[in-house]
């Protein structure tokens, strides 16, 4: 093991997509508690160094696998399959036009100023968004279909995009 | 030492002596040393008791420098050549800083930072902070040492959580330029979390709230077993107690219709309407008098009701970062368990009530708002240079407070590094020509959250030279973003795909370079430059020293993981660093630390390896299968 192993590995973790988040919570903290530059603040120079490169791999560890999302792509990309690579592939007709419509109900409900409206779309795309979370899930650890599986990542990150949008026009409703 | 508390986090290696070293927070109208002892965080007083410094700094005509109350309170004689404030200066342009007109000073506008012209000389607001950082060191060394002197092992400097690199790199450069040795930059919202969760034994998630003389923050921290993790933080590092004092002061310049102000009168005033603000804090009314040079008598009474109309603009201005970090976090006012009030501008009443309001619960003020920063540096301090027993350890996860990104086509920025992400944090990002034949690349770093770069903060331009002639969008080029453990930056970029190494780091423009801060350093020795000398030398020997020391520890702990030809190649380096620091020459000790830093970089690798499997194996594996997962 060293600074270039993966993240799974780093943390000493089976390579799954239904990983225990706090377990990994902890034992990023185990790491952290002994790579963090503080617990080297009098160190020499070079040892200082060191521990900055530890603590930032481990960081970057911990945000890639901490989010469902994130972990997934970052099985992909361990399986060989470049989510970003293949993004420019075209969707299917169904799930663009299905985008838009979602996209107009929001924006139909920001520029109303429909709190309640707004609400409701952030509640019906989370468990749209779980539901497949879930299918993911088995894609990744059971069926080991990542070409399936990339296709399913793809449309999530349209799909957090989207929750993103909702989220920040309720926070502009917020003031 | 750290080595050893690789391999037992919470014991002290050796029972070697309490290392000395202090919190500072270099505040915009006071600043504060503070230290442990016997296991307490305390506040180190001034000769007549007083805790407080305030962060004010007179040049006389000798050239002399004058700092805290004295030269406070005869700030009215020479306005011109006494500055308060200067921390809203650091690392500032002349275009940034706000109510300009209302000050007394010479400015030189110089590119980067403000320059100030004083009966001194030139001086930037890196100096003058150093300034008052000496009187604190010299405070804190008579305080620890007495007569017979000694050598404090480091300090932690806290800075606002808003700052940004510019202003981050400036307080650094200060603090090394007062001959300090900066352990860590300390965010101040997180020096105070330190300091209450400890205190209080807090755990679940809490709100800081800091309303400082010039700046504001708020910061959102998780609390639990030890870990304080900072989950958002925001603010304005140009709004605190200062701009109240702005607005009691149009206030009084409307009320009683007074002409344009000589400087002289303008800071007697403003003097008058801190103390009315200080005194509304408990009392319905505030008289506010002064007798101006042109004879005008000024007599009014500010009360409680129109203090908060008037500052209504600044409460509710202090609200919307709140409102944006909470969003960050993804959290409710509700969720927050505690509400720390920090800064002594948050004694006012108006302040209180809306914080409370906004969280709907009473803020926490069983703390001493002007010093909880302080002693959460000083706790801090006294953990990293490896002061502790088992119980008071502690892991600090903050953030970066401002977006990182590069200018791209057409004026706009390209996020490399998210604001809030934890720090130390590294990025890269890639870029490609655009020209044929291209074999240059400009590189413009900026700070904010912004999609035009003219609204963001410009922290560095470099070029990247010598990239092989090749056609449009061929070459790969690598620029790496690496934020350390003070939220400071460094940019390398470098092109990939013809094995060619371009690579250049940069430091911020607006920084100093070690140079600039020898050279400085230099200046302000009373003595000859042989003292500068000496004292580098000294600096390169202790570190010999401490590398020496370390290595041996890591050795007679893990010799296992290296194999005897490996071991014998680092002892030979380390007999030769010990002959070399030995002597006086400081390059030769240099090329040995470097030489042993080499020869021992995969032990490092491999010891923290095994320190992680270490603490590890206490897992059960079959624990993580199939948990839940959001």
């Amino acid at each position: 093991m060293d600074l270039t192993a993966d993240f799974f590995s780093l943390f000493e973790l089976p390579r799954v997509f239904r990983l225990n988040v706090s377990e990994l919570d902890s034992r990023f903290r185990d790491v952290q508690a002994q790579v963090h530059p503080d617990r080297f603040a009098n160190a020499p120079e070079n040892e200082r160094r060191l521990a900055m490169q530890w603590a930032t791999r481990a960081n970057e560890a911990y945000q890639t696998l901490k989010k469902p999302l994130g972990r997934a792509r970052y099985l992909l990309e361990l399986a060989g399959h470049d989510v970003q690579a293949e993004n420019n592939r075209a969707m299917p007709a169904d799930f663009l036009i299905e985008q838009l419509e979602w996209r107009e109900a929001v924006m139909g409900a920001r520029s109303g100023g429909d709190h309640h409206e707004l609400e409701h779309l952030h509640n019906r795309l989370r468990g749209d968004m779980a539901e497949r979370y879930d299918e993911l899930g088995r894609l990744l650890d059971a069926e080991k279909d990542f070409a399936l599986a990339a296709d399913r990542v793809r449309r999530l990150m349209f799909l957090e995009k989207l929750l993103a949008e909702i989220d920040d026009a309720l926070a502009s409703l917020d003031g | 030492m750290a080595l050893f508390q690789i391999a037992e986090p919470g014991e002290s290696a050796a029972p070697h002596e309490h290392k000395l070293a202090i919190g500072i927070d270099l505040g915009t109208t006071n600043s504060l040393v503070a230290t442990v002892r016997s296991g307490l965080a305390v506040c180190l007083n001034d000769e007549h008791g007083r805790p407080l410094l305030p962060s004010v700094v007179r040049y006389h005509a000798d050239g002399s420098a004058e700092v805290g109350y004295e030269a406070q309170k005869n700030q009215t004689v020479d306005p011109r050549h006494t500055i308060v404030s200067v921390k809203r200066f650091m690392g500032r342009g002349l275009a940034d800083i706000a109510h300009i007109e209302a000050m007394p000073y010479d400015f030189v506008e110089t590119p980067g930072m403000v320059k100030l012209r004083t009966h001194a000389g030139v001086k930037s607001p890196v100096e003058i902070s150093a300034e008052i950082l000496k009187g604190l060191k010299a405070r804190a060394e008579a305080a620890l040492f007495g007569e017979h002197g000694g050598d404090l092992v480091g300090a932690v400097i806290t800075v606002p959580a808003y700052f940004d690199d510019a202003q981050r790199q400036a307080t650094k450069d200060a603090a090394r330029l007062a001959g300090l040795n900066v352990l860590r930059l300390l965010n101040e919202p997180t020096a105070a979390a330190i300091a209450y969760g400890l205190d209080n034994a807090a755990e679940g998630v809490y709100a800081v709230y800091d309303l400082g003389g010039g700046t504001f923050d708020i910061s959102i921290l998780r609390l639990s077993k030890g870990v304080f993790e900072v989950l958002a933080t925001g603010g304005d590092s140009a709004l605190g107690g200062d701009d109240f004092d702005h607005r009691i002061y149009c206030w009084v310049v409307e009320q009683a219709r007074l002409q344009p102000l000589a400087p002289e009168d303008a800071r007697l005033l403003m003097m008058r309407c801190r103390e009315a603000k200080e005194f509304l804090t408990l009392n319905p009314e505030a008289p506010i008098t002064a007798r101006l040079s042109t004879n005008e008598m000024v007599d009014l009474k500010l009360d409680v009701p129109t203090f908060a109309a008037i500052t209504q603009t600044l409460v509710s201005k202090t609200l919307q970062p709140v409102k944006k970090a909470l969003r960050d976090t993804g959290l409710h006012p509700d969720e927050i368990k505690g509400v720390v009030m920090v800064g002594g501008a948050t004694r006012m009443p108006q302040i209180q009530k809306a914080v409370g309001d906004f969280f709907r619960q009473e803020p926490l003020t069983n703390l001493d708002p002007d010093k909880v920063v302080a002693l959460g540096a000083a706790t801090q301090a006294n953990l990293l240079v490896g002061n502790k027993t088992g119980k008071d350890d502690w892991l600090l996860l903050d953030v970066i407070p401002l977006s990182l990104g590069l200018e791209t086509m057409g004026g706009l920025t390209e996020k490399v590094i998210p604001r809030n992400a934890t720090i130390p944090t590294a990025r890269a990002q890639e870029f490609t020509t655009f020209k044929d034949g291209q074999t240059a690349m400009a590189i413009h770093v900026v700070q904010g959250e912004r999609e035009m770069v003219a609204d963001c903060r410009s922290l560095a331009r470099f070029e990247l030279r010598g990239i092989p002639p090749m056609v449009a969008g061929a070459a790969r080029i690598r620029v790496t973003f690496q934020v350390d453990a003070d939220g400071l930056l460094s940019v390398s970029a470098r092109e990939q795909t013809t094995g060619v190494e371009s690579s250049v780091m940069v430091k911020p423009s607006y920084g100093l370079s070690d140079e600039e801060i020898a050279g400085m350093l230099q200046d302000s020795l009373t003595h000859a430059k042989d003292d500068a000398m000496a004292r580098a030398l000294r600096e390169s020997q202790v570190e010999a020293e401490r590398m020496i020391e370390a290595t041996e520890a890591a050795l007679a702990e893990d010799a296992h993981l290296l194999n005897a030809a490996e071991q014998e190649k680092i002892r030979a380096s380390m007999a030769k660093l010990r002959a070399a620091a030995a002597g006086d020459n400081r390059r030769a000790i240099n090329i040995a630390m470097d030489d042993l830093g080499f020869e021992t970089q995969e032990f490092a690798h491999r010891r923290m390896d095994q320190s992680i499997r270490k603490v590890l194996s206490g897992r059960k594996v079959d624990e993580i299968r199939m948990g839940e997962e959001r």
